[in-house]
């Protein structure tokens, strides 16, 4: 069965509002991209197919300080996770210490929770006290 | 006798407009001075740890703190002067010859202080519109604060406002908040917007609501705030179009947090100080295309008026510092005077809210940039064009218009014909989206 869905494209600002034509199944999940109108460039066309069938995030978060002037480091995802397991990134996080001196783009979790991206510093953070 | 510092331009600011200004102004070889009052370079960014920063400055997605650290780290290497923790409380123009500003400073490591230079680059960024400003009735518990704190709160301090947020306003930082607080384990029950659109990006209603499942309420308000010592509930209630609350509509909604995200104001206390008057449709001085207000002062970023994206806040400081440091420059050199080009005025016909900068400068090299905005939206897009007595200077198509996102033209100031003073920004919209 086919259904259109109609989303607003997250890759940059311009935020193209995308149609996706989908084959979906009895439960309503998207099985298969039949057709994508709406996106201005490549990198819609890849968001919006990925979107019905593996949506992803990147995650922005921050960390704990350990005997830091700041209470916080800024930390990202390397790359995208999927969408349902964003919350429970987010909160394994809480988990995470660091302490300075650290480069902004320092790995602070390798392969975090197995979903393939590494956790980095998005600032530098100076020595501790 | 107060020390004074002597530089060819102080830049006020040291967020994204003014990290820009004063590298480009240091880069034209000017002695420049910049001035934070926070402990740290970077303003707003700093706390902007969510990502979508730079993509078209740099083509890629940057969080807030990457964004500025590209920027550190260059006013690092330079020559710079910067004083951190340091406080204009006051700026006067020198009225002896060659003119000039003279700022009074003070500041945690220096004390009192005085800093002189012929050009002033305010990059004082803006502010949000507080409680006080929109109207609510009932009591101010804790547990009420602008989607700026919320955010402060949760990405410099580590700590939650509370367990059950409302919030009022859909500009983006409330949308990225909504997404903030829900990801650190905060309940946020819905936004609610007075107005029938929503003010954020499109994106990020998608990827700060839609993702989480968060409601958007289009013509609710929040009319009431309950509670003694913290907040325990609101009243919602819907309007019609003209803002109006609809008599019955009101419910009570449990919560013990209030964000507003309701508008963004530039700061602009030290212009009107010094006298530029304010242009009421941006709230910010009126300006050339390199922040010039006149008299050696340059205005950029947010404080000129709210931008969308904080790339095109660091090409206005770009701008800005340029012709800052060009100014300051040519005094020395002209000995006490910097003769002003011919300007003439560019003017938003109807359907825009409106047009940055006011006027472009003919003398200046190189193409100009016109910023602006619509006042409503154009879902099937629309075609603008820019003319000079009667002739069209150049048109864009743009497959669609909202007026939380800002556009940009550039303009070549060789071309505006001779004896015109005026351009026009003129919007031709799709019969769609008329009436």
């Amino acid at each position: 069965m086919a259904e259109t869905r109609r989303f607003v494209c997250i890759v940059c600002p311009r935020g193209c509002a995308l149609e996706v034509d989908v084959d979906v199944d009895v439960a309503g999940e998207g099985k298969a991209v039949l057709a994508l109108r709406g996106n201005a460039c490549a990198r819609g066309e890849v968001y919006g197919r990925s979107e019905i069938v593996d949506p992803r995030r990147s995650l922005t978060s921050t960390v704990r300080v350990a005997n830091g002037k700041r209470r916080r480091l800024p930390v990202r995802s390397t790359g995208t996770i999927p969408l349902p397991r964003l919350r429970e990134a987010a909160r394994a996080l809480d988990g995470i210490v660091v302490e300075g001196p650290l480069a902004c783009g320092t790995v602070i979790a390798v392969d975090f929770l197995g979903l393939g991206v590494d956790i980095v510093a998005t600032d530098q953070l100076e020595r501790g006290m | 006798m107060v020390d004074r510092k002597e530089y060819d331009v102080l830049v006020i600011g040291g967020g994204p407009a003014g990290l820009a200004a004063a590298l480009s102004a240091s880069g034209t070889g000017a002695r420049v001075g910049l001035i934070e009052r926070e402990e740290c370079l970077g303003g707003i960014l700093k706390q902007c740890v969510h990502d979508g920063f730079g993509l078209v400055r740099f083509g890629q997605m940057l969080s807030g703190p990457e964004y500025a650290r590209r920027f550190i780290d260059l006013v690092e290497g330079s020559d710079i002067a910067v004083h951190l923790e340091t406080f204009v409380h006051a700026a006067r123009r020198l009225a002896s010859a060659g003119g000039g500003y003279v700022l009074e400073c003070v500041s945690r490591d220096e004390g009192v202080f005085e800093a002189y230079a012929p050009a002033l680059v305010l990059a004082t960024g803006c502010r949000e519109r507080s409680d006080r400003q929109v109207f609510i009735h009932g009591d101010r518990p804790a547990g009420v604060l602008t989607a700026g704190l919320a955010q402060h709160l949760v990405n410099i301090e580590g700590v939650l406002p509370g367990r059950r947020a409302v919030i009022l306003g859909s500009g983006d930082i409330g949308l990225i908040m909504a997404r903030r607080l829900t990801l650190e384990g905060m309940e946020v029950e819905g936004v609610y917007e007075l107005k029938a659109e929503p003010s954020g990006l499109s994106r990020n209603l998608q990827q700060c609501l839609s993702d989480f499942g968060i409601p958007l309420h289009l013509l609710m308000t929040v009319v009431e705030i309950h509670g003694k010592r913290r907040v325990e509930a609101v009243t919602a209630a819907r309007v019609d179009l003209r803002g109006s609350v609809i008599a019955g509509s009101e419910r009570l909604v449990e919560c013990d947090t209030l964000v507003l995200s309701v508008g963004l104001i530039p700061e602009n206390e030290l212009a009107l100080s010094l006298g530029l008057g304010l242009d009421p449709s941006t709230k910010g001085p009126k300006v050339d295309q390199g922040g010039g207000a006149g008299e050696g002062i340059f205005v950029c970023g947010n404080a000129l008026h709210v931008n969308d994206l904080v790339d095109y806040v660091s090409e206005s400081g770009e701008a800005a510092g340029r012709d800052a440091a060009g100014h300051a420059l040519s005094i020395g050199a002209a000995g006490g005077t910097a003769a002003p080009g011919r300007r003439v005025a560019v003017k938003a016909g109807p359907g825009f809210l409106y047009a940055v900068p006011q006027f472009i400068d003919l003398s200046r090299p190189g193409p100009a940039v016109i910023y602006f905005r619509v006042n409503s939206t154009l879902r099937e897009g629309a075609r603008v064009s820019l003319s000079a007595a009667g002739e069209t200077l150049l048109g864009k198509r743009y497959p669609a218009l909202r007026p939380p996102e800002m556009e940009r033209l550039e303009i070549d100031p060789g071309r505006v014909p001779e004896g015109c003073d005026s351009l026009w920004l003129e919007l031709e919209r799709k019969e769609a989206d008329l009436g």
